[in-house]
C-alpha cells in the first residue's frame, strides 16, 4: 500500500509541464498567473511545445519568458505584433503568439496591432486588459474606465481630457483579417475553462491559417487598483464587465 | 562562360544582391531616395524562387521590429530606409544591438534635419557611427562609393553581422543609391535550411526541441551587475571588431603633402579633385574609409606624420572630421569642407577648399 497521500489515481490536477520552477513576480490576485497557466496547458495539450515561439511584451508580463519553457522573444514596447509577423512569415510552420497588456497593445503598439490584424497575420494575440499600467505603478491605460482614479488621473479619468476607454477588441473585430475576437475573464472556475477553450481556438486558427485571433482577458490588478484580490474580482465584475462584456465579438 | 555585367542603380543592385546571396527576409517602408530597393524586390518576387519574404510594413517602426523578429530566428533579414526613416527605427536598432542580433540595415541618406530634402547627403554619419539609439552600442558601418560596392556590401554586411552577432549598416547616400553604373552581381547561393540555421545560430528562437533549454531573445536585465556584464561583453565584442575589421582604400597616396579623407560619393568627387590638384602640382591623395566604424584611426595617424595637413570632404557640416581629428590628435591641421542641404560638391570646389584651408 502506498504511503503517499498523492496516489496517482487521485491526481486530478497538476502544474502544466511547460511551467518551470521560477517564482512568479506577479502580485497576489493578479490574473497573469492564471493566463500563463492556460497558455502553457494549451501549448502542451495541442502538442505545440517544440514549434511555438512566444513574443513577450513590455509591461507586467515582460518576464513571461521566465515562466514558460518555450522559445521566446522579448519585444520593444508595443512592437510584439511586428515581431510576430516576421517570425510567422519566415517560419510558416511554427505557432506564433503574442502576450500583451493594454498599454502595450492598445496605446503605444496600436499601429502594429491593427496592421498585423488587418493583414490577417496567422498569429494569436493574448490580450490582458486590466485598465491600468501595472508595471510602472498604476498610471492611466487606454482601457481605463471613465472616472477611474489612477496615478496620472488622480481625480478620475475625465473624457474631456483623456478620451474614452478604448474597446480595441471590438475595433479589431471589424477587420476582415481577424477570424476571432473574443473577450473573457479568469475570475471563476467556469470563466477559466471558457478562456482556455478560446485560447486553444485561437491557436488552432493560427495553425489552420485562418487569420489573426485575439483573445482579450479582462483582468484584475489588485495592486494598481489598490484592492484586495477578492475585492478586485468583485470590482472587475461590477465595473469592468459592463464596459467590456464577456463573449465572442467575432468567431468565424 | 561570359561574365554577366549589368547596368543598374545602386538601390537596384542591393535588391538583386540580396536575392542572390540567399537573404530570408526584407521588411521596409517606402521613402525617397531608396524606394527602388523594395520596388525591385517586389518586381522580382523572390518568394516564388528562393523563398525570400518581402514585406511592405506600415512604418519604419514596424519594419525594424520585423527585422528584430526575423533576426531573433537566426534568419538573414534586412531593411532599408533613408535618414528620417532611420531616425524612426533607432529604438529598434538599439534593441538589435543589445540583443546581439545579426541583420543588415541600409540607409540611403538624404538631407536633414526634419523632412529636410530628398537630395543626397551624408549627414547621418553621427547617427549611424556614434549610435543613433540609446545605450552604449556601436554599429558596423560600411560606406559604399560605387554601385558595385552596393552589391558587394550586402554580402559583406551579412558576413560581418553574423560573424559578430550584431547589426551592420550600409551607409550610402542618395548619389550612390540613384546613380547607374556597371555591376557584377554575386553568384546565386541558396538560403540556409532550418537545420543549418540551428547549427550556425544555436541561440535562434525556432521552437525548443526537447534536448535544449528555451532560447530567449531579450535585452532586459534588472540586476545591475548582470546588466554591466552584458555591457562589458558588448564592449569586448566591439574591441574585437575594431581589431579585425577596419577597411579603407588609399588613392594616389604615395609621396603626398596633403591628404583628403572622404567616404561614399564625396570620395568619388575627391578622387577627381586630386587629379585636378595634381595637374596644378599639389601632391594630394585620398584616403577613403570603407568602414566608418570601426574607423581607420591607425592609418590616418600614420599619415599625420607624413603630410602637412588633412582635409575631410563630407556632404555634411563636419561629422567624420571629428574622428579624423581624434586620430591625428593635433599633430597636423585637420579641416573640413562640406556642402549641405542636398548640394553635391564639385571637384573644383574641393580643389579651391584644399588650397584655401590647407594653404597650398
Amino acid at each position: 500500500m502506498s504511503t503517499s497521500i498523492i496516489d496517482p489515481k487521485n491526481l486530478v490536477y497538476a502544474k502544466p509541464v511547460l511551467m518551470n520552477e521560477t517564482q512568479m513576480h506577479y502580485c497576489p490576485g493578479c490574473s497573469h498567473g492564471v493566463v500563463h497557466k492556460l497558455v502553457a496547458e494549451v501549448i502542451d495539450e495541442m502538442g505545440l511545445k517544440e514549434i511555438t515561439i512566444g513574443i513577450a511584451p513590455v509591461g507586467c508580463a515582460v518576464f513571461a519568458y521566465d515562466y514558460l519553457d518555450i522559445d521566446w522573444q522579448e519585444a520593444a514596447h508595443g512592437r510584439a505584433p511586428a515581431l510576430a509577423t516576421a517570425v510567422k512569415r519566415l517560419n510558416p510552420d511554427k505557432m506564433v503568439f503574442t502576450y500583451q497588456g493594454d498599454g502595450d497593445l492598445a496605446a503605444i503598439g496600436t499601429a502594429e496591432t491593427i496592421h498585423a490584424a488587418n493583414r490577417g497575420e496567422n498569429i494569436a494575440i493574448i490580450f490582458i486588459n486590466n485598465g491600468i499600467y501595472g508595471m510602472t505603478g498604476g498610471q492611466m491605460a487606454p482601457t481605463t474606465l471613465m472616472n477611474m482614479k489612477t496615478s496620472t488621473t488622480p481625480n478620475g479619468r475625465d473624457t474631456h481630457e483623456n478620451g474614452y476607454p478604448l474597446k480595441i477588441t471590438d475595433l479589431l473585430a471589424q477587420l476582415p483579417g481577424v477570424c476571432l475576437a473574443t473577450r473573457h475573464s479568469v475570475h471563476t472556475a467556469g470563466a477559466v475553462k471558457k478562456a482556455k477553450r478560446m485560447i486553444a481556438k485561437a491557436f488552432q486558427n493560427s495553425l489552420d491559417g485562418k487569420g489573426t485571433s485575439i483573445v482579450e482577458i479582462v483582468s484584475t490588478c489588485s495592486a494598481g487598483w489598490k484592492m484586495s484580490p477578492a475585492g478586485a474580482n468583485d470590482w472587475m465584475v461590477e465595473n469592468m464587465f459592463p464596459v467590456y462584456p464577456m463573449g465572442d465579438i467575432k468567431n468565424i | 562562360m561570359s561574365e554577366e555585367i549589368y547596368l543598374m542603380k545602386g538601390n537596384e543592385a542591393i535588391a538583386h544582391a540580396a536575392i542572390r546571396i540567399g537573404v530570408d527576409g526584407y521588411f521596409g517602408y517606402p521613402i525617397t531616395p531608396q524606394s527602388e530597393i523594395i520596388e525591385t524586390l517586389m518586381a522580382e518576387a523572390p518568394w516564388t524562387t528562393t523563398g525570400m519574404v518581402v514585406m511592405q510594413a506600415e512604418s519604419e517602426t514596424a519594419s525594424i521590429n520585423m527585422v528584430y523578429g526575423g533576426a531573433g530566428c537566426g534568419k538573414m533579414v534586412m531593411t532599408s530606409s533613408s535618414s528620417t526613416g532611420m531616425s524612426l527605427m533607432q529604438e529598434g536598432v538599439s534593441f538589435l544591438a543589445g540583443g546581439n542580433l545579426p541583420c543588415l540595415l541600409i540607409n540611403v541618406m538624404r538631407g536633414g534635419p526634419g523632412l529636410g530634402t530628398i537630395q543626397p547627403s551624408q549627414s547621418d554619419y553621427f547617427q549611424t557611427v556614434k549610435g543613433g539609439g540609446h545605450g552604449d552600442y556601436k554599429m558596423i558601418t560600411l560606406a559604399p562609393a560605387s554601385v558595385q560596392e552596393m552589391a558587394d556590401f550586402v554580402d559583406l554586411g551579412f558576413e560581418l553581422a553574423f560573424k559578430y552577432s550584431t547589426p551592420a549598416t550600409i551607409l550610402a547616400d542618395g548619389v550612390i543609391g540613384q546613380m547607374m553604373e556597371k555591376v557584377k552581381l554575386p553568384e546565386f547561393r541558396r538560403r540556409r535550411t532550418e537545420k543549418e540555421i540551428r547549427e550556425q545560430c544555436p541561440w535562434a528562437t525556432l521552437g525548443k526541441p526537447a534536448d535544449r533549454k528555451p532560447n530567449v531573445i531579450t535585452t532586459l536585465q534588472l540586476d545591475s551587475a548582470v546588466m554591466e556584464k552584458c555591457n562589458l561583453d558588448l564592449q569586448a565584442k566591439y574591441k574585437e571588431i575594431e581589431a579585425n575589421e577596419i577597411r579603407y582604400q588609399e588613392i594616389d597616396c604615395e609621396d603626398i603633402d596633403y591628404l583628403i579623407v572622404a567616404f561614399g560619393s564625396a570620395a568619388r568627387i575627391s578622387q577627381k579633385a586630386i587629379e585636378l590638384a595634381r595637374a596644378e602640382g599639389i601632391k594630394v591623395g585620398v584616403l577613403r574609409p570603407i568602414t566608418l566604424w570601426p574607423f581607420p584611426t591607425k592609418i590616418i595617424k600614420e599619415y599625420a606624420s607624413k603630410v602637412k595637413g588633412i582635409l575631410t570632404v563630407e556632404m555634411n557640416a563636419g561629422q567624420m572630421v571629428e574622428d579624423v581629428r581624434l586620430s591625428v590628435n593635433g599633430q597636423v591641421p585637420v579641416e573640413h569642407f562640406g556642402r549641405l542641404g542636398g548640394i553635391i560638391p564639385t571637384p573644383n570646389e574641393v580643389v579651391v577648399a584644399l588650397k584655401e584651408k590647407m594653404g597650398c
